[in-house]
């Protein structure tokens, strides 16, 4: 009788796997084919030597990093070196000011009559339904020159006689902010609305004037929503490509702008592939340093990435 | 978010117990509140209060009472300055305070929800008054381990506010505004979120910390019983208007109109149809009063008290005495409670259980009840 229940208990086992395996599959083959291959097969051109044509080939070597660093065979260039540190640079910026700006509208939508709220929320989330091409072309028509912005920025001296705000830095950080603006404004929304307005009132009532009881009951509550946010935020700015493409001309180049070129243009693939490990990289240490952040500030409420 | 480590609920002694020592660093000096017609409308046609005067005197457990609506809670937000009155003024200890924001009051709140804060720790959340008025860390450490001890709790303080059950988190609560040391204490609904046997043990002893504290509590509630135990005094809303104020007894015994007499659970109210000097005509029939309780009016309602009248036995010289057939009865262990039917209209009829016989529903029985125990309340 023993016997017996063991083997029905283990065939019971065994298809249980089995219903898991065939469960599985079809999402465990798809993240196998056209994500993890695709970066196996990144990462092995990276460590190869660029051909005549572009076109990666034998023998091994970490000649493409040492060109990413800026030796060429005319000496070494700060070209890529700016370039990684503009991607830096655009994507803090872009992300402190999207978070600027999102604060207030996310507290705003949360004191919205519970009828608005939604109707809120989708004038923030519509434009972002849109293709980002085409939302940028829209910038690049609002910031050309002798477009009423760029003359304003003229006669206030801010940019020199006949230019245009767009081609520029400016403009792409510009693009940044208002491209990733609902993407913050969603999870701190979130964060805001499972705040209980008691708690603000409990915090005046216990002598903080408006500003502290925001900055000690209130913004701690946010900072799940905030990491969330930036989280969505700062990574893909930080791979942005059609923006500066578009808005930020020669000197606006960015990361992912570099690694684009490489696999169209100059035709270099090892370069191009190890400017995008270096991305992966940049983005994991940064989701890292998100979740320890998250960790130490949110105490148990963890932030999931 | 899960709960890894469920609080176990302290188990309950006496820690107000007045026989036992301890230093009195806790708060003394209570002030009075008082209201000069204060009125508050929200939108176009909502009124919540509509000339309000009362004074509440220092060292006071003042309660109150109201349905939903009636502006109790308004009334405390307007003492908290979390909500500023259209006209009127209100004066705490002697001081005008209408147009002092709430941090700048020294009044605390404890909260309906308790709004603890559930990034802090109970320590954090039990010292962040003291740490907005600026005071050290060494002071706050001192009064936030006495608070903690004083509403023995002090084993909690590095939990967070997600592991603690209810009942504490109302003591903690209570604790956060106690330790400010406020000149009032306001209260809002406290205890409406607990179970009814955790709710009658914090009723006693919210009433203890008052006595011992000697400071001045305004407590809001809608529960007429929970105000009776603690007051030293209810004021009773409906409609943004204060309907009467006196102590629990004169309240419940003296109502002073049918709204009052019905919300402090009075069932036994008889339309008067004509009165005299010492009689009224209700549905019950001619029923003798005590010459004390002429009035002016002829309307208005006559108030019996279920447990002043006495069922079956002989009739007293001088009682009223009525018939009647009993409808229902509720055995409640210390008490029994009848419902006769008298001329077509119902009579409650509460009885002490003293072993006596009880009353069969279908029975026909005699009821008396002494003139002095029959109360005219104004409609």
């Amino acid at each position: 009788m023993a016997d017996m229940s063991l083997v029905v208990r283990g065939r019971a086992v065994v298809s249980e796997t089995r219903h898991l395996l065939f469960s599985v599959m079809p999402g465990a083959v798809w993240i196998i084919v056209f994500l993890v291959l695709p970066s196996v097969y990144l990462m092995a051109v990276a460590f190869m030597t660029n051909g005549p044509y572009g076109q990666p080939q034998m023998p091994l070597s970490l000649e493409s990093f040492r060109q990413l660093a800026g030796f060429g065979f005319l000496g070494w260039s700060p070209g890529n070196l700016y370039t990684l540190l503009r991607s830096l640079w655009q994507t803090l910026l872009s992300t402190v000011l999207v978070v600027i700006v999102a604060y207030p509208i996310a507290y705003y939508i949360t004191t919205c009559r519970e009828k608005w709220r939604p109707i809120m929320l989708l004038v923030v989330v519509v434009p972002s339904w849109t293709n980002q091409v085409i939302r940028t072309f829209g910038w690049m028509n609002l910031l050309a020159p002798g477009t009423p912005l760029s003359d304003a920025a003229q006669a206030l001296g801010l940019i020199a006689p006949n230019m245009g705000l767009y081609p520029s830095n400016f403009a792409v950080t510009l693009g940044l902010v208002y491209n990733f603006l609902p993407f913050m404004v969603l999870p701190l929304y979130a964060a805001f609305e499972k705040l209980d307005t008691a708690q603000v009132q409990a915090a005046q009532d216990l002598y903080a004037s408006p500003v502290r009881a925001f900055w000690h009951a209130v913004f701690p509550q946010t900072l799940p929503g905030l990491l969330a946010g930036t989280v969505l935020v700062a990574i893909p700015a930080f791979g942005m490509y059609v923006i500066p493409e578009l808005l930020g001309g020669g000197k606006g180049m960015m990361l992912g702008n570099l690694v684009a070129n490489q696999f169209a243009g100059s035709a270099n693939w090892p370069l191009g592939a190890a400017g995008a490990i270096l991305m992966l990289i940049a983005t994991f240490a940064g989701l890292f340093a998100m979740r320890r952040i998250g960790k130490r500030l949110g105490g148990g409420e963890e932030v999931v990435i | 978010m899960t709960n890894p480590m469920p609080a176990p609920e302290v188990e309950y002694s006496d820690p107000l117990d007045d026989t036992r020592e301890r230093d009195d660093a806790m708060p003394r000096e209570a002030s009075s509140i008082e209201l000069k017609g204060l009125r508050k409308q929200f939108g176009k046609d909502m009124v919540a209060l509509d000339g309000v005067d009362l004074t509440i005197e220092a060292g006071e457990f003042f309660t109150l009472l109201g349905p939903s609506g009636c502006g109790k809670t308004t009334l405390l937000r307007i003492l908290a300055g979390l909500e500023d009155p259209d006209d009127g003024k209100l004066l705490i200890g002697g001081k005008d305070v209408t147009d002092i924001p709430p941090h700048r009051r020294s009044v605390n709140t404890v909260f309906q929800s308790y709004a603890l804060f559930p990034h802090l720790s109970v320590r954090d959340n039990l010292a962040f008054g003291l740490r907005m008025r600026g005071e050290s860390v060494a002071e706050r450490q001192r009064k936030v381990a006495e608070v903690a001890e004083f509403i023995q709790l002090g084993s909690l303080v590095e939990r967070r506010v997600d592991q603690l059950s209810g009942g504490q988190r109302q003591r903690i609560a209570l604790a956060r505004a106690l330790v400010c040391e406020p000149n009032v204490l306001l209260l809002d609904e406290p205890l409406s979120a607990l179970d009814a046997g955790l709710r009658g043990q914090l009723q006693v002893e919210l009433q203890r910390i008052q006595k011992r504290l000697g400071m001045t509590f305004v407590f809001v509630t809608h529960d007429q019983d929970e105000a009776m135990v603690m007051s030293d005094r209810i004021a009773v809303l409906d409609s943004g208007i204060i309907q009467q104020v006196g102590t629990p007894s004169e309240v419940y015994e003296h109502p002073v109109n049918a709204f009052v007499a019905r919300f402090m659970g009075h069932d036994n109210l008889f339309a008067i149809q004509r009165s005299a000097d010492n009689w009224v005509d209700t549905d019950l029939g001619r029923l003798q009063l005590d010459a004390a309780q002429q009035r002016a009016e002829q309307q208005g309602w006559l108030l019996i008290r279920p447990e002043t009248l006495e069922l079956g036995g002989e009739v007293p010289p001088g009682y009223n005495r009525l018939e009647g057939i009993v409808k229902e009865r509720l055995y409640r262990g210390s008490r029994i409670e009848y419902r006769l039917e008298i001329n077509g209209v119902n009579l409650m009829v509460v009885t002490s259980n003293l072993g006596q016989r009880l009353h069969a529903v279908g029975d026909k029985v005699t009821v008396s009840v002494c003139p002095e125990d029959l109360v005219r309340v104004a409609a």
